[in-house]
């Protein structure tokens, strides 16, 4: 304590050079990207001093690197230094009862179907004693301490297992990959931490305690998934549930790695606040996100269902490198009212008898922007490396756009790269016929935007595929007239 | 049950339903025939409620309630079915939801609980025994990848399962091989009762054989010109149509 105390008092000495006070007390620090703010957050965490020199490397890289040029969408401004960076995480009891939450927020949980319990932890109403969510989380904690399986916060694992993390920790996604990234390993909040174990399965969702974990996502996330030889650990991020954040940015880094015959499922459903008609707020979610299928025949599947957001810009990828290695990419991406996604997956493949498949369905309405952008790269050891890519746009309305960049990228002639595409508008034909048999115009849009998205949402776990559905038809309420 | 009078109705301004006046009555199964473009086809489409049909004048009142205040599933839910000439492809929509999720909007119209998934299906498989209906076309995506003929069929089995209180056939003969006709006419008289109507939209008087008329109505230009008994229909197969429109050019000259 006293050791902590100390660099914070030089901190609070130094810091005043810079015109603003901390002490030790302070839960938010003020707005401002700096060394010092690093260094606070660092100490803070009570990191050691490894990680707070990669940290400060991370911040080097985010002043070097420039703003990429490349999207398909006009990049907002974002002021760096009118952030702040550190939050001490709450317990954000603020509601006594549901009766005091936002009807309008009881209304969609009620169409989502989420559990009572769980809607007073989402909304932040004190929960009940019979559903403790801290006994939850240590029975749960218990069943994947027996197996060995390493499941906790980032910020538990720097304290508990900085030797794994030390050795995994941007290994996937560098710290120069890009300025977003660059910018999350100076100042990552929290994030999760998961090691599987040689030859464990993971006998659980990682989801379910996910969600009663999950209240404080954060803006800056950080994810590190290790699945050892053999194993297998199916992960999901995420929530239906409408996130409503005061935070603008959000750039989160995922990594995972699969060792020889491993598999990893990562799934998320993203569902931040999209802003208004007029495109007024909504979250940016800039996020890097990759996996490396490091052994021999190991597997890393990417689903996402992603609703939320004003602009969503990302590219979950698979490095395939093992021998025989499985890369997939599922993607259902809605952009309504103002919403932009440029988003799709990078497939990289190295290893011999590597195989890459994308399935991605973008849906657009009202005035959204969706754009997929993949590449498939095969390199020259890659032999008999198979890619197969579908990429369909559905359009609703005329005043919406799609738009699709796949590059493929191939030195080995061995390769089969396939990849088929389609555009389609919602026919009016289609509504009409639901129409003819008695569903209403809603209803039948529903029906046709869920059919469309069905080969994704298939690959979701069970519950969450029922919420996704829902989810969907809440995204596009009112796109049609 | 349905009694249409004086309809006019256009589409982007063109005038394509010029004054009919039709009156079914419950148990009756009425034929409508004539040549390509004489608006058979726009009158099923305004009767159930396309969007892109304009009414001009005249009233359509259906079991006494006025139709054309209604919205196309409103207009199902009381009753009235489509078989389409077209039926479109829903891909990844299973046939089986689909039907169900139709069924019990009809039933939550009427004030009725959903159905419970047993008694669903056992009419589900009560109705395929009926309508001699493939069970593996239940379980795939509604009509995609159905050929023509299977298309038509599905609807048929549509309406065997929401049991509609007037049907229009809009064409359903067109692409049947002899065999499916058979089927499907067959289905259809099945569901044939004093409780129901049927219009049956058509080219040719071969479905006509199968299923027998009480009215044959000639449409051309808009209009109902001739009406008849079934014997119509086999006078029109036999001379075409010309010597109709030479009459009726005689009678009142087009505009």
């Amino acid at each position: 304590m006293s050791a902590e105390q100390d660099i914070l008092q030089e901190l609070a000495g130094r810091d005043y050079e810079f015109g603003f006070e901390t002490d030790i007390e302070m839960d938010i620090a003020p707005p401002g990207l700096n060394e010092d703010i690093i260094r606070f957050i660092s100490a803070k965490k009570n990191e050691p001093e490894w990680l707070l020199e990669w940290r400060l490397k991370g911040f080097q890289l985010f002043q070097k690197l420039a703003m990429p040029t490349w999207q398909n969408f006009k990049l907002p401004e974002v002021d760096f230094q009118s952030v702040s960076y550190y939050a001490a995480p709450k317990n954000k009891v603020k509601y006594e009862s549901l009766d005091e939450v936002d009807p309008e927020l009881l209304r969609t949980f009620e169409k989502l179907g989420i559990p009572l319990e769980e809607q007073k932890m989402l909304s932040g109403v004190a929960v009940d004693a019979v559903f403790d969510s801290v006994s939850v989380a240590t029975t749960f904690k218990k069943q994947l301490n027996e197996l060995g399986i390493i499941f906790c916060s980032f910020t538990e694992a720097v304290q508990e297992h900085p030797e794994l993390l030390r050795k995994y920790l941007g290994t996937v996604v560098p710290q120069s990959d890009n300025i977003y990234a660059a910018l999350n390993c100076a100042v990552f909040s929290d994030g999760s931490f998961v090691y599987i174990p040689k030859g464990v399965r993971c006998p659980m969702e990682l989801s379910t305690y996910f969600r009663i974990n999950a209240k404080n996502t954060g803006q800056f996330e950080r994810t590190l998934i290790v699945a050892d030889e053999g194993s297998y650990v199916s992960y999901l991020e995420g929530c239906t549930a409408p996130m409503r954040d005061e935070n603008q940015l959000h750039a989160a880094v995922v990594e995972l790695i699969a060792m020889d015959n491993a598999e990893i499922k990562y799934s998320t459903v993203q569902n931040w606040y999209p802003g208004d008609a007029d495109g007024k707020g909504g979250i940016y979610n800039f996020v890097t996100k990759r996996g490396i299928c490091k052994g021999k025949n190991s597997k890393i599947s990417w689903t996402q269902v992603e609703t939320g957001s004003a602009i969503t810009w990302k590219y979950p990828g698979v490095i395939l490198q093992g021998d025989n290695s499985i890369g997939e990419f599922y993607s259902v991406a809605v952009t309504s009212k103002r919403q932009v996604a440029d988003t799709g997956t990078k497939m990289v493949h190295i290893g011999k008898n590597t195989r890459s498949r994308i399935i991605s369905k973008g849906i657009s309405a009202i005035h959204g922007q969706n754009t997929y952008r993949g590449l498939v790269k095969v390199g020259p050891n890659a032999t008999n490396a198979r890619n197969f890519t579908q990429c369909d746009s559905l359009l609703i309305g005329d005043r919406c756009g799609a738009h699709t960049f796949p590059y493929i990228e191939s030195k080995n002639n061995t390769a089969m790269v396939e990849h088929e595409a389609t555009t389609s508008k919602i026919g009016e034909d289609q509504v009409f016929y639901l129409n003819q048999r008695g569903i209403d115009s809603e209803q039948a849009v529903n029906m046709i935007v869920n059919g469309y998205a069905k080969e994704v949402l298939n690959q979701l776990p069970m519950e969450f595929a029922v919420e996704a559905q829902k989810l969907l038809s809440i995204t596009l309420e009112g796109s049609v007239g | 049950m349905l009694n249409i009078k004086n309809l006019h109705a256009a589409v982007e301004g063109n005038a394509i339903l010029k004054g009919i006046n039709l009156n079914v009555k419950a148990g009756e199964v009425h034929a409508i025939m004539g040549p390509n473009g004489s608006g058979k086809s726009s009158l099923a489409s305004v009767l159930a409620g396309r969007e892109a049909y304009e009414v001009t004048d005249g009233s359509v009142e259906f079991e006494g309630k006025d139709l054309l205040d209604m919205s196309p599933e409103v207009r199902a839910r009381e009753g009235l079915f489509l078989a389409f000439q077209y039926p479109v492809e829903i891909p990844g929509v299973s046939n089986i939801n689909f039907l169900k999720t139709a069924v019990n909007e009809i039933r939550a119209y009427h004030g009725q609980p959903p159905m419970q998934a047993k008694a669903f299906l056992d009419m589900l498989k009560s109705k395929q025994k009926l309508m001699e209906f493939d069970a593996n076309l239940m379980n795939r995506s509604l009509n995609e990848g159905f050929s023509g003929g299977e298309k038509k069929r599905n609807d048929i089995f549509q309406m065997a399962m929401l049991e509609p209180k007037l049907a229009i056939m809009d064409e359903t003969d067109s692409g049947l091989d002899i065999d499916a006709l058979r089927v499907v006419s067959a289905g259809v008289n099945k569901l044939r009762s004093k409780d129901n109507a049927f219009i049956i939209i058509t080219h040719y008087q071969r479905l006509l054989e199968y299923i027998v008329p009480d009215f044959v109505h000639v449409l051309y230009n808009g209009r109902i010109v001739k009406s008849g008994t079934k014997e119509l229909a086999l006078e029109l197969e036999e001379k075409g149509y010309d010597w109709l429109k030479e009459d009726i050019r005689l009678e009142e000259p087009v505009q």
